[in-house]
């Protein structure tokens, strides 16, 4: 189904749309997504509210934590909501970009991502864009709340390089857990009733990068923390803004890795997706 | 115009009643079995349609409907039975959670060895067993009854001679069956092989928690139920489901054992929300964080909240079906 050769088209096969016609495409179909979502302005507000509410009890359940210890791990609670505030930032933004990715598995079992292939559009931009979830506006305008507040109040010593990498950690967060969720998405190619396995890996990811590395252990903490390379999201640049070294005992630099590990990631998805769309084979009518 | 409408739903639902007895067999009502006669039951909404059910057998006794019960459980587990693969993935990403969240409790049990009354066995205990018994009680994720209101085919549960809330209750118990065999047991035997864990040392926990398992599964199927049935009155139950699934996760003790509140806090949400019933009692009657009398006492409240969340849906049931309109032909 990958080269459906014999399906009518507008524009003989070979030859690009020209890129400002497909832009126009794009925004048609975002633009339709917008006046659908708001159709139904009651339904709009409650998951507004609901979405954000998710991230509220996420950032919550960290604070009754520190109502019980005083530590986590070695980290005092400001510290830790550096971290928070960095994942949850990147996490939302990236749930609101890419999230909707996670719908995969049901589009491969239905046939709907057939008629994504046939269509002149690339397939990873239109299934973005087919639902992109407004809704979670809410929740990625929180997390960027939580960062600004974390960070407002953890008494970092500002230096030129700190300001700079407080601005690029969460934008390597949102690259780094967007190629999360489209690289577990890709799963769905090969196992169409893989369910919910991804969710262990995009929120698992989230849940552990809300916490300092130090808390976990053994080969659990070696898997997501460097394996995946999780602990690039919040725990190394949160320790390189607050001036801690790694009790890990990376370097100091660990922390500016987090663009470089970012874009790694970005790779990975890439090939991940190419692949998995060759792999597609549709379960047909 | 209204008036003989509502006479006649008034009338009608009385009977409805009778019929819904006699068809759960708990009394065989000899009025039903003298007459043996076609009960008219209304439905909609004072429109004026009237549809038949035919009484069911005189012989309707205790053992039928348990029969039939069974019967209705037996093809709820074979139904998710089915989703194998489904349930595999469920299962390691419910592993993965529980290293997560185990990690977190240990790290806040630190050194002094244990937090809010819990010591690390029992911290471990309760996130494992909690993470199998998040498929079992199914907080989320169930959305038959909302989808089969909007769609119409309610209609269909409303002609069967037994009353929906039953026989929802007893697909929902096969599909705890089930689950309990493919999700409650990998990660409860995947974590002791990686962590210490507490097991239970005295021999009333094992049916204790047994029945507080089973307690937790009807009052989580009896709120879901609450939530779906909000379709009667709203065309989109999102807000009811968004709402439900913010505080059934938070409020259960899925996040964070609820003795990590201050007290205050936690006997009110025990005693004047249904939400520690679901998780947290079962995994605390598990943990024997408390003496055998105050293990009994939680697996009462359970009852209690069980009882009074499964009367509700009986009494929501009623009201929705005098006002239910089926679309279409």
């Amino acid at each position: 189904m990958a080269e459906p050769v014999a399906l009518p088209r507008q524009r003989p096969p070979g030859r690009p749309r020209p890129r400002s016609g497909r832009l126009a495409a794009y925004r048609a179909l975002l633009g339709a997504q917008a006046r659908s979502q708001a159709a139904y302005r009651t339904s709009f507000v409650v998951d507004l509210v609901g979405n954000v509410g998710a991230t509220v009890f996420d950032v919550v359940t960290v604070l009754v934590i520190f109502g019980v210890t005083r530590e986590l791990g070695g980290f005092t609670l400001r510290e830790t909501l550096v971290m928070v505030g960095l994942s949850t930032a990147a996490f939302a933004t990236a749930d609101l970009l890419v999230g909707n990715i996670e719908r995969l598995p049901r589009y491969v079992r239905t046939g709907l991502f057939d008629a994504v292939l046939v269509r002149p559009l690339g397939a990873l931009p239109q299934l973005l864009l087919m639902d992109l979830p407004l809704r979670k506006v809410s929740r990625a305008l929180f997390g960027l709340a939580v960062l600004v507040v974390a960070v407002g109040s953890a008494g970092i010593d500002w230096t030129p390089g700190r300001v700079a990498l407080v601005l690029l950690a969460p934008l390597a967060g949102v690259v780094f857990f967007g190629s999360v969720f489209v690289a577990t998405a890709t799963v769905s190619f090969y196992w169409t009733e893989s369910g919910e396995l991804a969710n262990s890996v995009t929120y698992g990811g989230r849940d552990f990068t809300s916490y300092p590395v130090t808390v976990f252990d053994g080969w659990f903490r070696a898997v997501f923390a460097y394996g995946m390379g999780f602990a690039f999201v919040s725990y190394q640049p949160a320790l390189a803004l607050l001036g801690r070294a790694d009790p890990l005992g990376l370097p100091a630099w660990a922390g500016w890795a987090a663009p470089a590990v970012a874009l790694v990631a970005a790779a990975l998805a890439a090939t991940a997706w190419r692949v998995g769309v060759r792999h597609y084979r549709s379960t047909g009518s | 115009m209204a008036s003989p409408g509502a006479r006649l739903a008034s009338l009608a639902h009385g009977d409805v009643t009778s019929l819904e007895i006699v068809a759960l067999g708990a009394q065989p009502a000899g009025k039903v079995a003298r007459s043996g006669t076609v009960w008219l039951r209304k439905e909609g909404n004072g429109v004026g349609s009237v549809t038949a059910t035919v009484a069911p057998a005189t012989e309707s006794n205790v053992i039928l409907w348990f029969r039939t019960f069974g019967a209705i459980a037996g093809s709820g587990f074979r139904r998710y039975a089915t989703y194998r693969q489904a349930a595999v993935a469920g299962a390691v990403t419910n592993t993965v959670f529980g290293f997560l969240r185990c990690y977190v409790l240990l790290a806040v049990a630190g050194a002094a060895g244990g937090a809010a009354g819990y010591d690390r066995e029992q911290l471990a205990t309760f996130v494992w067993a909690g993470q199998g018994l998040l498929a079992v009680v199914l907080l989320w994720g169930w959305t038959d009854l909302a989808d089969r209101i909007r769609t119409g085919e309610v209609a269909s549960d409303l002609l069967r001679p037994v009353h929906p809330v039953t026989s929802y209750l007893a697909t929902d118990l096969g599909r705890a069956g089930w689950a309990g065999v493919s999700r409650l047991l990998p990660p409860v035997l995947v974590g002791p092989l990686f962590f210490d864990v507490h097991l239970p040392a005295r021999w009333p926990t094992v049916p204790l928690f047994v029945t507080s398992v089973l307690l937790a599964v009807v009052l989580s199927f009896g709120c879901r139920f609450l939530v779906n049935a909000t379709a009667y009155w709203l065309e989109d139950v999102r807000g009811p489901q968004i709402l439900w699934v913010l505080a059934s996760g938070m409020l259960a003790g899925l996040y964070f054992p609820l003795p990590f509140l201050p007290d205050a806090v936690y006997l009110a949400l025990q005693f004047g929300t249904p939400f520690p019933s679901l998780l947290q009692i079962p995994l605390d009657v598990l943990v024997e964080r408390d003496s055998t009398a105050t293990q009994v006492g939680l697996v009462a409240v359970q009852v209690g909240w069980a009882a009074a969340v499964l009367a509700l849906c009986r009494l929501v049931q009623r009201r929705a079906e005098r006002r239910l309109v089926v679309q279409g032909g």
